[in-house]
């Protein structure tokens, strides 16, 4: 296998990465939305968290795309 | 790009000189900088409009006075009282990025401008990011002095735990500014890389005829269309989300936990 294929091939698994990520960002809104039907009077105080949580899910996907991103253009 | 036959989803990004030469001349007006420009017009008719302080406001004004009320209430609700006086700065960035982000995705190349998302360069985001983080260390050094280093110290922590955790509190403070700015340019350049890619995938599909071509570039269409609402989304998630992590560190700075 030559650089330039190996090289395509190593982005295409970093990017695996941002498909976990997705995940995690699924299961912070989805709690988010779990817990605000059982207690909608407390889910608008709760919004500031909620994209803290999200920020931080999302950071290491859109890691992964730098990475990704690093090994095809480097 | 398309012509070529080939995808270069990063030229879209590159920073060319309108007035002066790279290489050459210290002062270069560039692309970036007349993008900032008008983002900075912008933002500028936008409050001037609004901030006539009339008793009954017009609806220009509510719509100024919604978001100066959205960014003073953010802050007070994490960082106190004491808030209310970093509300120009937070407002500031947050004007910025999410005017910045919304121009890069308007349609300007239909009557031949090609709008440049200056959010989506590191300088520039990093700049905004270090510029929040010294406000962080200035205050929490100006208010608690050499105190301020017990931000890294949890309160009630073991003695043998503290040899773990101060180190690990010190490198998540630190890799702050680079997390602020990092997520912020990196979102910007995955939606307009996603937005590039299938944009050409509609112009490629159509040139390539047959049966499958013009069937590809509907699908593909269609697909851009949801991208460009979740993209817009986008936008002002990441100014909100950089808005809210200042304000948060901000916080820590102020009150020391």
């Amino acid at each position: 296998m030559d650089l330039a294929s190996a090289k395509m091939i190593g982005a295409g698994l970093a990017g695996i990465g941002v498909g976990a990520a997705a995940i995690g960002v699924g299961i912070v809104f989805g709690q988010f939305l779990n817990s605000a039907i059982r207690n909608p009077a407390a889910a608008d105080g709760q919004q500031g968290r909620l994209f803290i949580g999200f920020a931080a899910a999302e950071l290491l996907g859109l890691m992964a795309f730098v990475v990704a991103m690093m090994i095809m253009f480097m | 790009m398309a012509a070529s036959g080939r995808i270069d989803p990063m030229h879209q990004f590159q920073i060319h000189p309108l007035v002066g030469d790279l290489n050459g001349s210290p002062f270069v007006f560039t692309n970036s900088a007349l993008w900032m420009l008008v983002v900075l017009g912008l933002i500028w008719l936008f409050m001037l409009g609004g901030m006539k302080r009339q008793l009954v406001p017009g609806r220009w004004q509510i719509a100024v006075e919604g978001v100066t009320g959205f960014v003073e209430s953010m802050l007070s609700t994490s960082v106190g009282p004491e808030g209310k006086r970093f509300v120009p700065w937070v407002f500031t960035i947050f004007m910025f990025i999410l005017t910045a982000n919304l121009l890069g995705l308007m349609p300007f190349a239909l009557v031949g401008v090609h709008p440049f998302t200056v959010t989506s360069q590191f300088t520039i985001t990093g700049v905004m990011a270090i510029m929040s983080f010294s406000i962080v260390l200035i205050t929490g050094f100006w208010r608690h002095k050499l105190h301020f280093f017990s931000l890294f110290v949890p309160a009630g922590t073991p003695f043998v735990l503290k040899l773990l955790i101060v180190p690990i509190e010190f490198v998540s403070f630190m890799v702050r500014p680079f997390s602020l700015a990092t997520r912020l340019f990196v979102a910007m350049i995955a939606g307009h890389i996603l937005c590039e890619v299938f944009a050409n995938f509609v112009v490629q599909g159509l040139n390539a005829g047959g049966a499958a071509g013009p069937a590809i570039s509907l699908v593909s269409f269609v697909f851009i269309m949801g991208v460009m609402a979740l993209e817009m989304l986008v936008c002002a998630i990441q100014a909100y989300v950089f808005a809210l992590l200042t304000s948060l560190y901000i916080n820590d700075a102020v009150n020391l936990h």
